[in-house]
């Protein structure tokens, strides 16, 4: 017993003790040899030439050799005159309710030359996984007043949905807008918009504050920004960062939070750099095999848990590269969320806004949020039959594509104007449009009043009375 | 087991831990790290040094930090009180963990897997001087009102019953027995531990020839799975292998669900425990959380559990079957496995093979579909395990490795395809992709059961659905103009076939589960619809009357109309059907 005291008393003494000079310096990594004993994932500071504190944290760990990875970067450090100091604790990171209406950069560091809020409480910025049996099952319908969200693809309170766009679409328009419309039917509660930004550009983080700014929301609003010009390792720390305070939020201050991280694709490439650096193993595409148990890690830390009103709802944009659906990134993503929804150039291009691609989107908590009591009775069966009518539009096109419209059947002819009637009245609508639930599910049932009757095979003989033909 | 020093750490990356000064430490041997006693296990052992990889986050692990032997592999307890509850990788309970460390999950917990303290009513089914050997039943308790746990000798044991305990309440480490064997007295508890690597022994194979029932129309009636069979479930995401998962786990007639979240969703296991405690199984008339045991390791936990957590599961429905029930085993996702496999070889710097899964990888998963079977266990009674593994091939590409090596050993292939999951036709199976080697095994029993025309009324409506593909062809190609009547109405009955027979709405209180007699009915009311069309239109009948019937209706929702207790309305609608028929030719020709 006495043996092991004394071997936790030697580690607390340790804590703290600087180093000077390091033995190697590659990219972000900087190696250390003959230090004590040093934790894995340990907090490590890094203090340049020039006296200047960059933190850091424990990659790998062994009795000869320690790689520390330095989140600010690596310009600028000498292999003599830089000191490692190790801290003896996993990175931390104070939180507090006084932060929202403030911006950080990425590590959680005040840019907004205000003073750092006083921290109410130290977190882990890995968090921790949340127990299965306590979580609550998310069922609280969310209006966002986007038709092709609210109808189709349903966002539930405590979701995951990422949004799979492509360069140049406007996912930020509809991130921005979604934030700003998002409700509740009939209650009002605490909300709050945690916004990580991981490698974007200036204009996209400025259009975000100003789009917060005119819907006066920014008292509610806490900002982490690590943009395009900042060091590409600092990305992997700022979800991070971004989920402690949200957990926070949700789970100590009983907030409904909602946090839009944008662009998940640039952390994944730090995550590439680093590990590339480090000489680990490559998998599809040079990103690690950890990809997916990483992007995990963050997409987790969502959902309700028992006995707490507050949640978390993900909203993270990724821009497909090549609008490839099936890359790395969205692929394991798309294993990992509840759901996506997928933008589609071609739709953008017709002028359709939001360009969200009807088919390959989808909503896995859907079910258990609409219908009656929470949207209403005839919703599950209408998105069900728009999704069928809609599929079997996409192979009338294809084989008008091929023999020419004009040797379409009668009831394909029928089904092309379903398809463009529901395009640009259901899917598309103004940047600035808030649809009730109600007005959503009427526009569908408009749609479908263009197909016959018995080509309606998925609502009830009830439903057909009551909303078809209106 | 007493503690013991067997050596210190060396260097630490992620969840692989090298070793060193190791003196006495056995291959596969379940160690405890550090101070906060991590749990890990011996996986490669070298001189001086050996590899350990960890089932807990390793934050803060250092070189030099000691290493505890516990002399026993990584095993599983077994005993009354699995059923109902929900573990991690590595047989922790859920709700004690939650229990002790809230609603996060610390690291180096350390729960016991069974309730120790409460008492359950042990009934002995042996007397004094019986002869038993390994496996043998000594007693029972009811666990569940649907599950009578039967106490079983461990393998490993054999002799004379010297002592048994008479009915009463027991703890589960109380002993209830002693059995004489040739090293001296046993004494046997109600509980035992079982290596999850190794197999548990049985008397002998049995041949496959039962159907697992599951509810499912396109599985039942097209590509049905044999109690003791293997099957594979890939799709890529949003395909719907968990809903069809669910789907079988909650209607398929097995005795116990034992149900393996490996590297999926938190929500998913959440939704689980909320709703099988409130489904009712069709056939006992009990919750379904009453013949169900979870295993949840959800994505972000951590990754050597989620290796772990196959063999867990695998190992407590081997437990089961021995007793004499028919367990099936739901895995989503294998390929979330075979990563952490992935992951773990990375780690170790083994040299990789294709797509860099180490190149042990398909005889791990030969190993795992393998523990599947229909077998005479030790005990003389019939048991049996399935295995319904998902596979989440990246991409939604069946040609990648997890999912190719996992075809070699699966007899049975219920491919989800995109574009159906994308109409929202549901279950997502494939009929052109899908494939099951059961067929001809279960064949006898269907006939038996359901009716005597049952393969040939399946060959029937197979051959049509491989006759559209060709006509599909031809209409992408021309128009469907170009197609006469006769053959516009085979793509007309198939459409009708897919939307009223192979989608099925797991949400609606009738259509969720369909009886074999109700699915056997209404394939044959598609089917006489298509043969008594068919004579119509070849008189001159044209489609769109047809299709005009009321009567066509009522096919498409009879799905949603005809409860499984009242199959008279099918006969009904049959009648229907003919009447209408004979109507519509009486007023054109």
């Amino acid at each position: 017993m006495s043996k092991i005291d004394m071997g936790e008393k030697q580690k607390k003494l340790k804590a703290g003790l600087e180093y000077i000079g390091v033995d190697r310096i590659d990219g972000p990594l900087v190696f250390i040899r003959k230090t004590h004993s040093v934790g894995y994932r340990e907090l490590v500071q890094c203090i340049d030439p020039h006296g200047n504190t960059r933190l850091g944290l424990v990659l790998d760990t062994s009795k000869d050799i320690v790689c520390v990875q330095v989140f600010e970067g690596t310009s600028g450090l000498t292999m003599p005159d830089t000191h490692i100091r190790f801290m003896g604790e996993p990175l931390k990171f104070g939180v507090s309710e006084k932060m929202l209406g403030r911006v950080f950069n990425g590590l959680g560091q005040p840019i907004d030359d205000g003073p750092m809020p006083v921290a109410e409480a130290e977190l882990d910025v890995n968090g921790m996984a949340i127990n299965p049996t306590a979580r609550e099952y998310p069922r609280d319908f969310i209006q966002t007043g986007i038709s092709v969200i609210d109808g189709m693809n349903t966002l539930i309170r405590g979701q995951k949905l990422p949004i799979f766009s492509g360069n140049g679409l406007p996912h930020n328009e509809l991130a921005a807008q979604i934030a700003r419309q998002a409700k509740i039917k009939g209650s009002k509660t605490n909300f709050a918009v945690v916004f990580a930004a991981m490698g974007v550009k200036n204009d996209v983080a400025r259009f975000f504050v100003k789009s917060f700014e005119e819907t006066g929301v920014l008292d509610n609003v806490a900002l982490f920004l690590s943009l395009a010009d900042d060091p590409s390792i600092e990305r992997t720390i700022t979800p991070r960062t971004a989920l402690t305070l949200a957990e926070h939020l949700a789970f100590n201050k009983n907030m409904h939070v909602l946090v839009i991280m944008t662009d998940v694709s640039n952390y994944c490439e730090s995550l590439r750099e680093i590990s590339t650096i480090r000489g680990e193993i490559p998998s599809r595409k040079g990103y690690p095999g950890y990809l997916y148990s990483d992007l995990a890690e963050l997409y987790e830390r969502s959902g309700m848990i028992k006995g707490f009103s507050g949640s978390i709802t993900q909203l993270p944009i990724l821009t497909m590269p090549n609008d490839d659906i099936s890359h790395p990134i969205p692929d394991l993503t798309g294993y990992i969320t509840e759901g996506q929804i997928v933008f589609e150039r071609e739709m953008y291009s017709r002028n359709i806004y939001p360009p969200v691609a009807g088919l390959p989107s989808l909503s896995r908590l859907m079910k258990d949020g609409i219908g009656d009591g929470m949207t209403r009775e005839d919703h599950p069966h209408l998105a069900s039959q728009l999704f069928a009518a809609y599929s079997y539009v996409k192979d009338v096109r294809n084989l008008a594509s091929v023999i020419g419209e004009e040797e379409l059947t009668p009831l394909d002819h029928q089904y092309m104007e379903f398809g463009e009637t529901f395009e640009k009245t259901f899917v598309s609508q103004k940047m600035n449009e808030d649809r009730t639930i109600e007005e959503t599910l009427n526009i569908g049932w408009r749609c479908l009043n263009i197909l016959p009757r018995e080509e309606l095979h998925r609502v009830t003989d009830e439903e057909i009375e009551k909303y078809y033909g209106r | 087991m007493k503690e013991r020093i067997i050596g210190q750490v060396k260097r630490v990356n992620g969840p692989v831990i090298e070793a060193m000064g190791i003196t006495d430490a056995m291959m596969l041997e379940l160690v405890k790290v550090a101070d906060s006693r991590l749990i890990g296990e011996i996986i490669k052992l070298e001189g001086q040094n050996a590899v350990i990889q960890v089932y807990e986050d390793t934050t803060g692990v250092c070189p030099g930090d000691n290493i505890y032997g516990s002399g026993m592999p990584l095993s599983v307890e077994l005993g009354p009180g699995l059923i109902g509850t929900i573990y991690d990788g590595i047989q922790r309970p859920l709700e004690d963990i939650y229990k002790i460390s809230g609603h996060f999950i610390e690291k180096g917990i350390q729960v016991s897997s069974l309730n120790k303290d409460k008492q359950w009513c042990f009934v002995p089914e042996v007397n004094v001087g019986s002869l038993i050997s390994g496996g043998s039943i000594i007693g029972s308790v009811q666990e569940t009102e649907r599950i009578n746990h039967k106490i079983l000798i461990p393998p490993e044991v054999s002799g004379v019953v010297k002592s048994i305990s008479p009915k009463g309440d027991y703890k589960i480490t109380d002993t209830i027995a002693v059995v004489e064997t040739a090293d001296g007295d046993k004494n046997i508890t109600m509980v035992q531990n079982w290596h999850i690597r190794k197999p548990r022994p049985v008397k002998e194979r049995l041949p496959l020839n039962i159907p697992l029932v599951t509810g499912q129309r396109v599985i039942d009636t097209l590509f049905p799975i044999a109690k003791g069979g293997t099957v594979a479930i890939p799709g890529g995401f949003g395909t719907g292998k968990t809903m069809t998962q669910h789907a079988v786990a909650k209607w398929c007639d097995a005795d116990i669900i034992v149900y393996i979240g490996c590297g999926e969703r938190g929500n998913e296991m959440t939704d689980v425990l909320k709703e099988f405690p409130e489904l009712i199984d069709p056939r006992s008339g009990k919750s379904l959380m009453e013949r169900t045991v979870l295993i949840a390791n959800t994505s972000n936990m951590p990754v050597s559990a989620r290796e772990a957590s196959i063999y867990t599961g695998v190992t407590l429905a081997e437990y089961f079957r021995d007793m004499g029930y028919h367990v099936a085993v739901m895995a989503d996702s294998t390929s979330r496995w075979a990563e952490a496999l992935r992951e773990l070889s990375g780690r170790m710097e083994e040299m990789p093979a294709e797509e860099v899964f180490p190149a042990y990888l398909p005889t791990r998963i030969a190993e795992f579909y393998e523990r599947a079977g229909y077998m005479k266990t030790l005990s003389g009674k019939v048991g049996s395990v399935t295995l319904i593994g998902a596979v989440s091939p990246p991409g939604g590409d069946f040609s990648e490795p997890v999912t190719q090596h996992t075809k070699r050993f699966v007899r049975c292939f219920w491919g989800l395809d995109r574009q159906l999951a994308n109409a929202r036709h549901y279950p997502a199976i494939s009929w052109l992709d899908s494939y099951t080697e059961y067929l001809y095994d279960v064949i006898p029993w269907w006939e038996q059961n359901a009716g005597p025309t049952w393969s040939e009324d399946r060959a029937s409506i197979m051959e049509l659905l491989q006759k559209e593909v060709r006509l599909q062809q031809v209409v992408k190609l021309v128009g469907p103009d170009a197609l006469p009547d006769s053959q516009k109405f085979i793509i007309e009955v198939c459409t009708l076939f897919k939307n009223a027979f192979l989608q099925q709405n797991a949400f609606d209180n009738i259509d969720r589960y369909s009886s074999i007699e109700k699915q056997m009915k209404m394939l044959q009311v598609i089917l006489t619809y298509y043969k008594l069309g068919s004579e119509t239109i070849k008189r001159g009948i044209t489609l769109v009357k047809l299709k005009h019937m009321s009567v066509y209706q009522d096919i498409i929702k009879m799905k949603f109309n005809v409860p499984n207790e009242d199959l008279k309305l099918l006969d009904k609608l049959m009648a229907k059907l003919e009447r209408s028929m004979d109507q519509l030719e009486s007023t054109y020709v």
